[in-house]
C-alpha cells in the first residue's frame, strides 16, 4: 500500500471510531480523535504515533472484520506508523534501511562484529588477543583506547542528532509550534507517561496482548528493556566519566557503580528482551502491520545480543576468552547504534513526541470552554 | 478468541440446561446457572466473530444505587427509576416485573464486575447518563467477550454458528431442542430451556406482516442474526405473546447505513438544527420539538411514514460541528438547488420550503444546550427551538431510514422468568430472558441502557430458576 492509500485508510478508520467512540476509555489515540471532527495527514501521522498497539480496541470494535466496516486500528496504525520512521528520518539517504529492515540491521551488525573484529586481530595480531589480561587497561589491550572513545563517542552523537532531528521533523510534520515542543508542563506530562509506560494500561487493566485477554505481561516486559536501557546508558556514562574525567581505566570492580547498574541493567534487558520475543511469537497477527514484525525483532535480539555479550564479558574478562568477547561486543554495540536511528528504536522518539503533543493538546483543551459536540449514548 | 467453536466431544455430553442464544441475557443465566452447580449448553446461532447478538451493539447499562462509585456519580433510586420508566412506557409496563426488574438491578455493576466487566471511569463525554448508567469500558462486545470468556472458565460448553431450529414442548413441558450446526442436524435433551434468543427485528418477512411493503425499507442497527425463529416457536406452542406486534423500536438513521449491523455509527444527530424534508421536499414534523435524545426514537416512525420510507435533513454551515460526528458524509453543496439536485429532490420544492421556513423564523437567542427561544411563526409544521435560518453555505444534507433497533412483541412471563402458557399456567421448565420477554417491562418506548438492565436481571433469575429445577 502506497502512503496516499494509507492516509485514506487511516482517515476511513477514524471517521467510523469517530462516530463510535465506545473505545475513548482505552488509550490517548481515541479522546485525541475526538478532539477532531476531519483528519488530515498531519493528524493521522500523529494518532499513528500516539498508538501503542495494546490492541483493547481491536478486540471491543463491534466493527472490526469481518464486519463489512473492516475496522482495525491497531494494523492501520502500526501501518502508517511505520511510513512516518521512514518519512521522518533523516538522513533521507538511509531511508531504506527501514525496508526489510530485519535483513538489514542484521548484515549491518554482522558486519560491524567482523569488522571488529578483523581489525582487533590485524592490529594486536592473536597472540595478544587470546592472552590473559587483567587490571588497569586491560580492555585497552585488545583495542586501544582512542579505537573504542572516538567511533563510539562519533555514533552515540550520531544517535543523538538523528533522534532529535527526527523529532523535530515529527514535530513540523503534525503541525506543532516550536513554543508547545519546549512546554515545560507538556514534557512533564510526557515523560511521566513514558515512565509508567501509561498506554500499555489500556483503560486500566493492561493490554490485550499476546491475545484478547487483559494483561499487563507486554507493559512489565516493556519495563524490563526500558529501565534496563536506561540503567545501561547510566552505567555507561558514570564509566566515561570515571574514565575520561577521573582518568580510572576501564575495567572496573564487580561492586563498582558501572559495573553493578551496567550488570542490572543487562539482566533485565535479557528478561525484557527475552520476554518480548516470546510475545511476539505469540501474539495474535491480525492487529499487527505484518512488516512491523521483522524490525521489531531485529531490534529485541539485537539489545538481547548486546547485553548478553556484555553479561559474557563480564563473567570471562579474566580469561582469554576476553579478547574475543570484547570485539564481538564492541561489534555488536556498533552495529546497535549504526541501525538505532533505522528501525524500532525510533519508535521511542515518535512516540516521546506524540506524548508532548498530546499533552500540549490536552492542556490546551482543558483551558477552553465544554465541547459542544457531548457524546451520547 | 479463546474457545474452539467445535468442539467434537461436547455433544456426546449431557447437560441439564439448555440456553438458547448468545447474547448478554444469555450468558447471564448460563453464568448462574453453572455457577448453581446445573451442567450448561449454550447455543449460538452466530459465528463466534458475530456472537453476541445486540449487546454487541450495546454500550451502557442502567441500574439503581444508593451511592456514586467509580463509574457512577450519584445516587439512583427505585422511585426516581420507576418514574423514568413510567414516563417512556406511557404506563405499559408490567409493575410486578418492572418493579422486580428494577429492585433486583441493585448494585448489579458489581456483580458484572465480578465476572469480568470492566466500566468505564465517568468521563467528559458521557456526563447527562454518569449518574444513572454504567459505562462499558470498550463497549457491549467487551463486555460479551468478557462474559464468554467466564461462563468457559466456570464450565459452560459454547457452540456457534448452532442455529435452534425447533423445540419440542409437551403438555408444557420442554423436552427437548432441534439445532443446526454446520450443516448437520441434531437434537439435545435437557431438563430445562432458557430462550434468550431476542426478537424478531432481523426478519424482514415478519416485520412485512405487520408493515407491508414499507419494510423493504427498513435498515437492521443490530445483529442480522435475531430472527425470531424461537420467539414463534414458543407462540405457536402455546405460550401466551405480550407486547405489540406492530411496534418496533425505530429511529431516523443514515439512509447509506449497511442494510444490518450498522450499530451506533450511523445514527444522525442534526435534525434539531435545521430542517426535515421527505422526497417530495416537504416539512412534515416539529424538528425542534425537544432535545434530540428524547426525540431521537421517534423520527424512525415519522420517516416509515413518509412515502418510499426516506427522508433528508437539511442545515447549513452554522451548525455543522453542534453535533456527533457521523460516519457517512454529509452531502454538501454552495446552494439549496444544488442540494436539491444531489438529493434527487425537486430543487423548486426545496427551495420553496426553504424559503418559507427562513421567513417564518423569529430572531432569537441560540443555545444548543436548552431549550431556547429560536422559533417559527406561522409554520405549519412549526419549529419549535433552534429554528435558525438556512442561509449559510455550504449546506449541509444527510439521507434518513428508519432504522429498527427492536420489536416489542415477546412472551409473557413470571417473577421466575417462567414462560406463561396461553392459559395462564407457568411453564415449569421453561424460561425465558432479555429482548424476546422485554415487552412485559418496556411494552412502548426506550430508555437508555434498560435493555441490558432487563437482560441481565432476567439472565440471572431465569438462570437461577433454571438451575434450582433441574437440580431439584
Amino acid at each position: 500500500m502506497s502512503s496516499p492509500e494509507m492516509l485514506k485508510e487511516a482517515d476511513r478508520v477514524m471517521v467510523i471510531c469517530n462516530s463510535c467512540r465506545y473505545c475513548e476509555g482505552f488509550c490517548a489515540v481515541f479522546p485525541a480523535m475526538e478532539r477532531r471532527r476531519t483528519f488530515t495527514a498531519h493528524d493521522l501521522k500523529y494518532l499513528a504515533n500516539l498508538c501503542h498497539n495494546c490492541r483493547d480496541c481491536y478486540y471491543a470494535c463491534q466493527y472490526a472484520p469481518p464486519h463489512e466496516f473492516d475496522v482495525n486500528v491497531p494494523k492501520t496504525l502500526a501501518e502508517l506508523r511505520l511510513e512516518t520512521y521512514r518519512e521522518f528520518t533523516w538522513p533521507g539517504v538511509f531511508k531504506g534501511l527501514f525496508r526489510q529492515n530485519g535483513l538489514a540491521v542484521a548484515l549491518v551488525t554482522t558486519l560491524s562484529v567482523l569488522l571488529v573484529l578483523l581489525l582487533t586481530f590485524l592490529s594486536k595480531g592473536p597472540a595478544a588477543v587470546f592472552a590473559i589480561h587483567s587490571g588497569e587497561n586491560a580492555f585497552y589491550q585488545i583495542i586501544s583506547y582512542w579505537a573504542i572513545v572516538i567511533p563510539l563517542s562519533a555514533l552515540g552523537l550520531f544517535v543523538l542528532t538523528t533522534l532529535l532531528k527526527g523529532i523535530a521533523n515529527f514535530w513540523r510534520e503534525t503541525g506543532g509550534t516550536p513554543g508547545e515542543l519546549f512546554s515545560p508542563q507538556a514534557n512533564a506530562q510526557a515523560i511521566w507517561d513514558v515512565l509508567q509506560l501509561k498506554y500499555l494500561d489500556g483503560g486500566g487493566h493492561g493490554c490485550n496482548y499476546p491475545d484478547d485477554r487483559f494483561s499487563f505481561i507486554r507493559k512489565w516486559f516493556h519495563h524490563f528493556v526500558f529501565y534496563g536501557f536506561i540503567l545501561c546508558f547510566i552505567s555507561t556514562t558514570i564509566a566515561a566519566i570515571y574514565d575520561h574525567f577521573l582518568h580510572w581505566p576501564a575495567p572496573y570492580p564487580f561492586w563498582s557503580w558501572p559495573v553493578v547498574l551496567g550488570t542490572m541493567g543487562g539482566v533485565a534487558l535479557l528478561i525484557g528482551t527475552v520476554g518480548l520475543l516470546v510475545l511476539k511469537l505469540k501474539m495474535d497477527p491480525s492487529p499487527a502491520a505484518p512488516r512491523a514484525f521483522s524490525m521489531d525483532i531485529a531490534f529485541l535480539s539485537l539489545l538481547f545480543l548486546t547485553s548478553l555479550t556484555g553479561l559474557l564479558l563480564l563473567v570471562f574478562r579474566e580469561t582469554g576468552a576476553m579478547g574475543i568477547l570484547l570485539a564481538v561486543h564492541l561489534g555488536i554495540v556498533v552495529g546497535l547504534f549504526i541501525t538505532m536511528p533505522y528501525g524500532k528504536f525510533i519508535h521511542a522518539a515518535y512516540r516521546y513526541a506524540a506524548l508532548a503533543r498530546n499533552a500540549n493538546e490536552k492542556l490546551a483543551e482543558d483551558r477552553l470552554a465544554v465541547d459542544p459536540t457531548q457524546n451520547k449514548a | 478468541m479463546a474457545s474452539t467453536p467445535h468442539d467434537a466431544d461436547t455433544l456426546s455430553q449431557t447437560f441439564d440446561l439448555l440456553v438458547i442464544g448468545g447474547g448478554n441475557a444469555a450468558l447471564c443465566a448460563a453464568m448462574t446457572a453453572q455457577a448453581a452447580g446445573a451442567r450448561v449448553l449454550l447455543l449460538e446461532s452466530a459465528p463466534i466473530e458475530f456472537r453476541g447478538g445486540n449487546s454487541r451493539h450495546t454500550r451502557n447499562l442502567r441500574y439503581m444505587h444508593e451511592r456514586g462509585n467509580d463509574h457512577l456519580t450519584g445516587p439512583y433510586l427505585e422511585d426516581e427509576f420507576w418514574d423514568d420508566l413510567n414516563r417512556v412506557t406511557g404506563g405499559q409496563t408490567n409493575e410486578e416485573l418492572a418493579r422486580v426488574t428494577i429492585r433486583q438491578s441493585n448494585n448489579v455493576g458489581e456483580w458484572m464486575t465480578l465476572h469480568g466487566v470492566n466500566f468505564q471511569p465517568a468521563m467528559r463525554g458521557t456526563l447527562h447518563l454518569a449518574r444513572t448508567n454504567g459505562f462499558f469500558l470498550g463497549g457491549g462486545k467487551a463486555l460479551i467477550n468478557a462474559y464468554y470468556r467466564t461462563a468457559a472458565k466456570l464450565g459452560v460448553r459454547i457452540l456457534y454458528d448452532a442455529e435452534v431450529t425447533d423445540l419440542e414442548i409437551q403438555d408444557g413441558l420442554f423436552k427437548s431442542a432441534t439445532f443446526v450446526s454446520r450443516g448437520l442436524t441434531q437434537k439435545v435433551r435437557t431438563k430445562a430451556v432458557v430462550l434468550a434468543s431476542g426478537g424478531f427485528q432481523a426478519n424482514l418477512d415478519w416485520l412485512k406482516e405487520y408493515w407491508g411493503p414499507p419494510a423493504d425499507n427498513f435498515i437492521i442497527r443490530g445483529t442480522p442474526y435475531n430472527k425470531g425463529r424461537m420467539l414463534r416457536v414458543l407462540l405457536d406452542q402455546g405460550a401466551k405473546p405480550v407486547g405489540d406486534p406492530r411496534q418496533c423500536h425505530a429511529v431516523a438513521i443514515d439512509a447509506r447505513a449497511p442494510k444490518f449491523d450498522g450499530g451506533i455509527v450511523t445514527r444522525l444527530d442534526c435534525v434539531p438544527f435545521g430542517i426535515v424534508v421527505n422526497k417530495e421536499a416537504r416539512r412534515f414534523y416539529d424538528e425542534g420539538e425537544e432535545f434530540w435524545p428524547k426525540r431521537y426514537a421517534i423520527w424512525g416512525r415519522l420517516v416509515a411514514q413518509q412515502p418510499d420510507q426516506i427522508a433528508y435533513a437539511v442545515i447549513d454551515s452554522k451548525s455543522i460541528d453542534l453535533f456527533m460526528p457521523s460516519v457517512f458524509p454529509p452531502i454538501e453543496a454552495a446552494s439549496i438547488e444544488e442540494m436539491a439536485a444531489k438529493m434527487e429532490l425537486d430543487p423548486a420544492a426545496l427551495k420553496e420550503t426553504v424559503a418559507a421556513f427562513n421567513g417564518a423564523v423569529r430572531p432569537g437567542r441560540f443555545d444548543s444546550n436548552d431549550l431556547d427561544d429560536c422559533t417559527t411563526v406561522g409554520l405549519e409544521p412549526a419549529k419549535s427551538h433552534w429554528a435558525r435560518p438556512l442561509d449559510r453555505p455550504p449546506y449541509y444534507g444527510y439521507p434518513l431510514r428508519p432504522g429498527i433497533t427492536f420489536t416489542y412483541l415477546g412472551v409473557t412471563v413470571n417473577d421466575r422468568a417462567q414462560v406463561i402458557l396461553q392459559d395462564d399456567r407457568p411453564a415449569a421448565n421453561i424460561f425465558a430472558a432479555g429482548e424476546i420477554m422485554a415487552g412485559n417491562i418496556l411494552g412502548k418506548g426506550y430508555m437508555a441502557g434498560f435493555g441490558m438492565t432487563i437482560g441481565t436481571v432476567f439472565g440471572r433469575i431465569a438462570g437461577k430458576e433454571a438451575a434450582r429445577h433441574v437440580l431439584s
